[in-house]
C-alpha cells in the first residue's frame, strides 16, 4: 500500500475543459510519409531500391566511361577474360563487353519499363472507364479483356516479335514494347477497375456526387489517389516480367535488333561459347538480369507491405 | 455451376478461336511470302507451284476459312522447311517430350514450393523462414535459363552420371525439370507464405486451437487446407508461364522437345509450322487453364456451393 | 475448494516492436461452479485479453505472463505446458468468440468441426462421432440436423453459426465456457434467442460461463455476478443485483448512464462517456479512469485506489470511498 500521507488538498475535485479527454496520445503521420517509413525498414527492399538505383546510374554512365565503342570489333583482341583494359572482357567479335553490358543493361529497362508504364496507362483508362460505365458496357469490356487475357503472353509475345522482325537482325525496341503490352494490361486494368467499382460506393463519393460532383472529378481526386498504391506494385513487378520476356526472346533469336545490345542478346551471345569454356560472356549479362528481377520484386514486395494497412507497426 | 462450367468452356472456345484468327493475321501480314525471303531467286512457275501448293493464291478470306476447317479437323497442315513432314508429324514427335518435361518441373514445384511456404509462415521471422525467403527470392529473380546454363557447365559437365544434354532417360530430365521447376516453385512459396500467414491470423484458426487439438491438426486440417487456395487458383497461368521457359531450356540441354522445333521454325520463318504449333500451344494451355479453373471451384466448397443455387 | 476458477493477480503484456503493452495489470477475480460471471468493459481494457489467457490461446510471443497465477480445478494453468493445456481446451474449458462469420472454417463440414475436439479427447468411433454432432445440433436447434451437419458454414446465416459455435464449445459438457462477446455481432432479435439457448445449456448441464461484453443488457438478462474492467485494472466486482441497483465506482454508473432507456424523456440526448480509453503502452500511474472521469480528484492522477467493500460480494477501487473525498469541494485546475 502507498503510504504516503495524504492530505485533504489531494482530494479536492479536478476542473478541466472539454477537449483534454479526446486527446490522442500517439504522434499522427501522414499516409506517404508512413509508407515510406515502413518501406524503409525493409532492409531487403532498400536493398533492392540501392542496386536498382546504381544499376540504373551505371546504364546510363556506363557506355561513356569506358573509352570503347560498343560496336567497335578488334578481331586480335576476341574473347578475352576481364582485366584492366577490357573490364568485363570481350565477346568473340572483340567487342568491350563493358559498354555493351551497361548500353544492354539500358535498354533492357528501356524495355521494361516502357513496357509496364503503356500497360499502367492502357489498364488505367481501361479499367476506369469500365468502372466509370453503365453495367452493360462493363459487362462486354471485362469479357473483352478475359479474353484478351486467357491468351497466353509468351505466345503471344513471340508471335509478334516473329511477323515484325526481320529474320536473323532480331526485333525493332517499338516492336518488342508493343508485343509486351498486348496481352498484360488486364491485370492493371482490373486492379483500378475493381478500386473504382469500390470507391464509387464509399460515403465520401456518394457525400461528392450529392454536391454536384461530376463522375470525372470523382475519379481523379478520390479513386485515383487511393488506386494508386496497388498500381504501384503491380507496375513494380511487372517491369521483371517484361525484361524476362525480352531476355527469352532473346534466346530464340528475337532479341533486340542488331547492332543494339540488350540483355537477352548478350546472355545469348554468351550461351554460344559456354561449350569451349568461356563462361564470363553468359554470366555477366546474366547477373545483371537477375539483379534487376531481384530487385523490382523486393521493391514491389515491400511496397506492398508498406501500403498494408493491416501490417501497421 | 453447371452454369459456371460452360460458360468456362464457352470463354476457351472463343479465346481459342481468337488466338487462330490472330495467329493468322499476324503470318499474312508479313511483307512478301515466306518463300520470297529466301537468298535464292526462284524460278516463276516454281513459285506458283508453291503457292498453290500452300493455297496462297487464293484470297485471304477463303484461305482463313480453309484454315479454320483444317484446325477442326486438327490438320494444321504442311511445314514449309522441313521437307516431307506435317506440322502434326511435328507436333507428335515434340510435344511428349515438352510435356513430360513440364509435368515433371510443375510436379516439383507443387510439392516442394507450398511446403517450403507453410514452413515459412509457421517459424514466420527465425530461420527456416529467412532460408526458404533466400531460394524464393532467388527462384524468381534468376530465369530458368540461366540456371539452366549453370547447370549444365557446372554439375553436367562435372558428373558423370548427369548428361549434358540429349533426351531418353531418366538422369536426362533431372537438370532441366529443375531448372524450370525452380521459378514456379518460388512462387508457389512465397504466395503460400503470405497465404499461411493470412489463414493462421484467422478466428478459426482460434476456434480450432481452443477444442484442444494438436498443433499438427490445426496447421494441416484447418491452416493449409484453406492457404493453398490461392496456390490452385494460379496454377493455370503458371503453367502457362512454364511453356516459355520450356523453349529455352530446350535449347540449352538439346531436349528434342516441341520447344526446340518451335524455336527453329521461328528461326526458319517456317510459317505453317509457326501457327500450327502456335495454335496447339494455345489449344493445350487454355485447356489446362480451363481445367484447374474447374478443379478450383470443386475443391472450394464456398464457390462450389453458391453455384448450385441454395 | 469450491471455487472452479480463480485469477490471482494476474498480469499480462505485449512486447510489441515500441516496448511493452500492458494489456492486463494485476487482477483478480473467482468463479464458483454453476454461476455466471459477466466481465464487462469498453474495448482495449483487457477484459479479452484476460479470456484469451485463461486458455492460454495468446500468441506467445509477442504476449507473456508478468505475474500471477490463474488456478483451474486447483491446479495453476500459467505453468501448464501446451500439451498440458490441449488436455484442457475443448474439454474441460471452451470457448466461444465474437464473430460467428469468420470463427468456423469454411473449408471443413460443420458436422466435422464440431465433433473434431472430442475425437480427440474421448476417441470416439466415426460412427458415434457422427451421432454427436447431429445430437449437438439438435440441442442447439438447428433444424434439420442431420442434414446440416454436413453443409459448410456459409450455408448458415450468423445467429446459426453462432449456435454452431455453441455446440462446439458444449459438446464435451465443459465446466467453463468462456463466452467472448457472443452477440456483439448479431441481430438484437437474434441476440435475445442465443442468451436463451446459453441459459438452457447451463441449467441442463451447469455450466459456468464467464461472458465477456460490453453491453450490459446482455449482463442483466444473464449474469449472477459483474466484474468491471478499465484500463487492464478492476474497477469495480458485485453480484448483478448490487452492480445494477447500487454502483458506487463512477466509469460503472456512466456505464448504466448510457443504456438508452424506453423511459427516457425524448429530448434528451443519450448519454455518452467522452474521451477515449488509455493507451495501455505507458499505462497511467493513478487511476485508469482519471481522464474521463467526472468525479476525478487530485490524488487519483498519480495513486491507485485500493478495494473496498461495501458488502461481502460488493467492492469497488475508487478514491471517491476514501473518508477524506466526503465533501470535498470544487477546486483546482490541473
Amino acid at each position: 500500500m502507498d503510504h504516503t500521507a495524504y492530505t485533504k488538498d489531494m482530494f479536492e475535485k479536478v476542473k478541466r475543459d472539454e477537449y483534454h479527454a479526446d486527446r490522442i496520445t500517439r504522434p499522427t503521420i501522414s499516409y506517404w510519409a508512413d509508407v515510406w517509413r515502413r518501406l524503409k525498414m525493409n532492409k531487403l527492399a532498400m536493398t533492392g531500391l540501392v542496386i536498382l538505383i546504381i544499376i540504373f546510374i551505371m546504364s546510363i554512365l556506363g557506355p561513356y566511361i569506358s573509352k570503347f565503342d560498343y560496336r567497335e570489333q578488334d578481331w586480335d583482341k576476341i574473347n578475352l577474360r576481364p582485366n584492366k583494359e577490357y573490364w568485363f572482357g570481350t565477346d568473340e567479335l572483340g567487342r568491350d563487353l563493358f559498354s555493351r553490358a551497361w548500353l544492354g543493361t539500358r535498354y533492357s529497362l528501356l524495355i521494361g519499363v516502357a513496357a509496364a508504364l503503356i500497360d499502367f496507362g492502357i489498364g488505367i483508362l481501361y479499367g476506369g472507364i469500365a468502372g466509370m460505365a453503365s453495367p452493360r458496357l462493363d459487362a462486354i469490356m471485362m469479357r473483352i479483356a478475359e479474353v484478351v487475357y486467357s491468351i497466353p503472353y509468351m505466345l503471344v509475345v513471340v508471335l509478334i516479335s516473329v511477323v515484325f522482325s526481320d529474320a536473323g537482325s532480331g526485333t525493332s525496341m517499338f516492336v518488342l514494347i508493343l508485343a509486351m503490352t498486348i496481352t498484360g494490361w488486364v491485370p492493371m486494368a482490373n486492379l483500378v477497375r475493381g478500386q473504382v467499382l469500390a470507391l464509387k460506393e464509399y460515403e465520401y463519393s456518394l457525400a461528392s456526387e450529392s454536391l454536384g460532383a461530376s463522375k470525372g472529378w470523382i475519379l481523379r481526386k478520390h479513386i485515383i489517389p487511393n488506386s494508386f498504391g496497388p498500381i504501384l506494385v503491380n507496375v513494380t513487378l511487372t517491369v521483371p516480367r517484361a525484361i524476362f520476356a525480352e531476355a527469352t526472346l532473346g534466346f530464340m533469336g528475337l532479341g533486340l535488333q542488331v547492332p543494339k545490345p540488350s540483355l537477352g542478346t548478350l546472355a545469348n551471345d554468351g550461351l554460344a561459347v559456354m561449350p569451349i569454356g568461356i563462361f564470363y560472356q553468359i554470366l555477366i549479362p546474366s547477373i545483371l538480369i537477375s539483379l534487376i528481377m531481384f530487385s523490382f520484386n523486393v521493391l514491389g514486395d515491400g511496397l506492398r507491405d508498406a501500403l498494408d494497412p493491416r501490417l501497421r507497426q | 455451376m453447371a452454369k459456371y462450367i460452360l460458360k468456362r468452356i464457352a470463354l476457351a472456345i472463343v479465346t481459342i478461336w481468337a488466338v487462330i484468327t490472330i495467329t493468322f493475321v499476324l503470318m499474312h501480314s508479313v511483307p512478301g511470302n515466306p518463300f520470297a525471303t529466301e537468298n535464292r531467286k526462284i524460278p516463276e512457275n516454281i513459285m506458283e507451284n508453291l503457292m498453290k501448293k500452300y493455297g496462297l493464291d487464293k484470297p485471304k478470306s477463303e484461305q482463313y476459312i480453309m484454315y479454320l476447317k483444317n484446325i477442326a479437323r486438327f490438320d494444321f497442315g504442311e511445314s514449309m522447311k522441313q521437307d516431307s513432314e506435317t506440322v502434326n508429324q511435328i507436333i507428335a514427335r515434340g510435344f511428349p517430350v515438352s510435356a513430360r518435361l513440364g509435368v515433371q518441373a510443375i510436379l516439383i514445384a507443387l510439392i516442394f514450393g507450398p511446403a517450403l511456404g507453410a514452413i515459412a509462415a509457421l517459424y514466420q521471422n527465425k530461420a527456416p523462414d529467412y532460408i526458404s525467403m533466400i531460394i524464393s527470392i532467388i527462384g524468381v529473380s534468376v530465369p530458368s535459363f540461366v540456371l539452366g546454363s549453370f547447370f549444365v557447365q557446372f554439375i553436367a559437365s562435372k558428373v558423370d552420371w548427369i548428361p549434358i544434354s540429349g533426351w531418353g532417360e531418366f538422369r536426362h530430365t533431372i537438370l532441366p525439370s529443375i531448372a524450370l521447376a525452380l521459378m514456379p516453385l518460388a512462387q508457389f512459396a512465397r504466395l503460400m507464405r503470405s497465404s499461411m500467414l493470412e489463414v493462421l491470423g484467422q478466428d478459426y484458426i482460434k476456434t480450432a486451437k481452443s477444442k484442444g487439438i494438436s498443433r499438427f491438426a490445426v496447421i494441416m486440417k484447418h491452416a493449409i487446407r484453406n492457404a493453398i487456395l490461392p496456390v490452385v487458383s494460379i496454377l493455370g497461368t503458371t503453367i502457362s508461364n512454364l511453356v516459355a521457359g520450356s523453349f529455352v531450356i530446350e535449347k540449352i540441354f538439346g531436349i528434342p522437345g516441341l520447344g526446340q522445333f518451335f524455336t527453329t521454325s521461328v528461326f526458319n520463318r517456317d510459317y505453317t509450322l509457326i501457327m500450327g504449333v502456335t495454335v496447339f500451344y494455345a489449344m493445350v494451355l487454355i485447356a489446362m487453364m480451363l481445367l484447374v479453373d474447374v478443379a478450383y471451384t470443386l475443391i472450394d466448397p464456398r464457390i462450389r456451393l453458391t453455384k448450385e443455387g441454395h | 475448494m469450491g471455487k472452479l476458477l480463480e485469477v490471482k493477480d494476474l498480469a499480462v503484456s505485449f512486447q510489441t516492436y515500441f516496448g511493452e503493452v500492458e494489456a492486463v495489470r494485476g487482477i483478480s477475480f473467482h468463479v464458483d461452479r454453476g454461476e455466471t460471471v459477466a466481465l464487462v468493459g469498453e474495448s482495449g481494457c483487457g477484459k479479452s485479453v484476460t479470456a484469451n489467457s485463461i486458455m492460454k490461446l495468446l500468441p506467445m510471443p509477442p504476449a507473456f505472463y508478468k505475474s500471477g497465477q490463474i488456478f483451474f480445478e486447483g491446479e495453476d494453468i500459467v505453468k501448464k505446458s501446451e500439451k498440458e493445456m490441449q488436455k484442457i481446451r475443448g474439454d474441460k474449458i471452451s470457448m466461444i468468440f465474437q464473430d460467428p462469420m469468420t470463427s468456423l472454417n469454411p473449408t471443413m463440414k460443420v458436422g466435422k468441426q464440431i465433433v473434431e475436439g472430442i475425437i480427440k479427447h474421448h476417441g470416439l468411433s466415426k460412427d458415434e462421432a457422427k451421432k454427436k454432432a447431429i445430437e449437438m445440433l439438435d440441442l442447439v436447434a438447428v433444424p434439420q440436423p442431420e442434414k446440416r451437419a454436413n453443409q459448410y458454414p456459409h450455408e448458415f446465416s450468423g445467429g446459426m453459426r453462432q449456435r454452431v459455435m455453441i455446440a462446439l464449445a458444449m459438446v464435451s459438457n465443459p465446466e467453463l465456457l468462456i463466452a467472448d462477446e457472443p452477440t456483439t455481432a448479431l441481430d438484437v432479435t437474434v441476440q435475445a434467442q442465443i442468451l436463451d439457448l446459453m441459459k438452457q445449456i447451463q441449467d441442463k448441464y451447469g455450466t459456468s460461463i464467464i461472458l465477456i461484453t460490453h453491453d450490459l443488457g446482455v449482463v442483466a438478462d444473464m449474469s449472477d455476478r459483474v466484474i468491471v474492467m478499465y484500463g487492464g485494472k478492476l474497477m469495480e466486482e458485485g453480484t448483478t443485483h448490487e452492480i445494477f441497483k447500487n454502483p458506487k465506482h463512477p466509469y460503472t454508473r456512466k456505464l448504466l448512464d448510457s443504456v438508452p432507456r424506453l423511459d427516457m424523456d425524448r429530448s434528451e440526448s443519450l448519454h455518452s462517456i467522452a474521451g477515449t480509453p488509455p493507451d495501455l503502452y505507458k499505462p497511467p500511474k493513478g487511476c485508469p479512469f482519471f481522464e474521463r472521469c467526472d468525479e476525478a480528484m487530485i490524488i487519483c492522477k498519480d495513486h491507485m485506489p485500493e478495494k473496498e467493500y461495501h458488502t461481502n460480494s460488493h467492492y469497488s477501487c475508487c478514491w471517491l470511498n476514501h473518508p477524506m473525498a466526503k465533501g470535498a469541494t470544487e477546486g483546482s485546475e490541473i
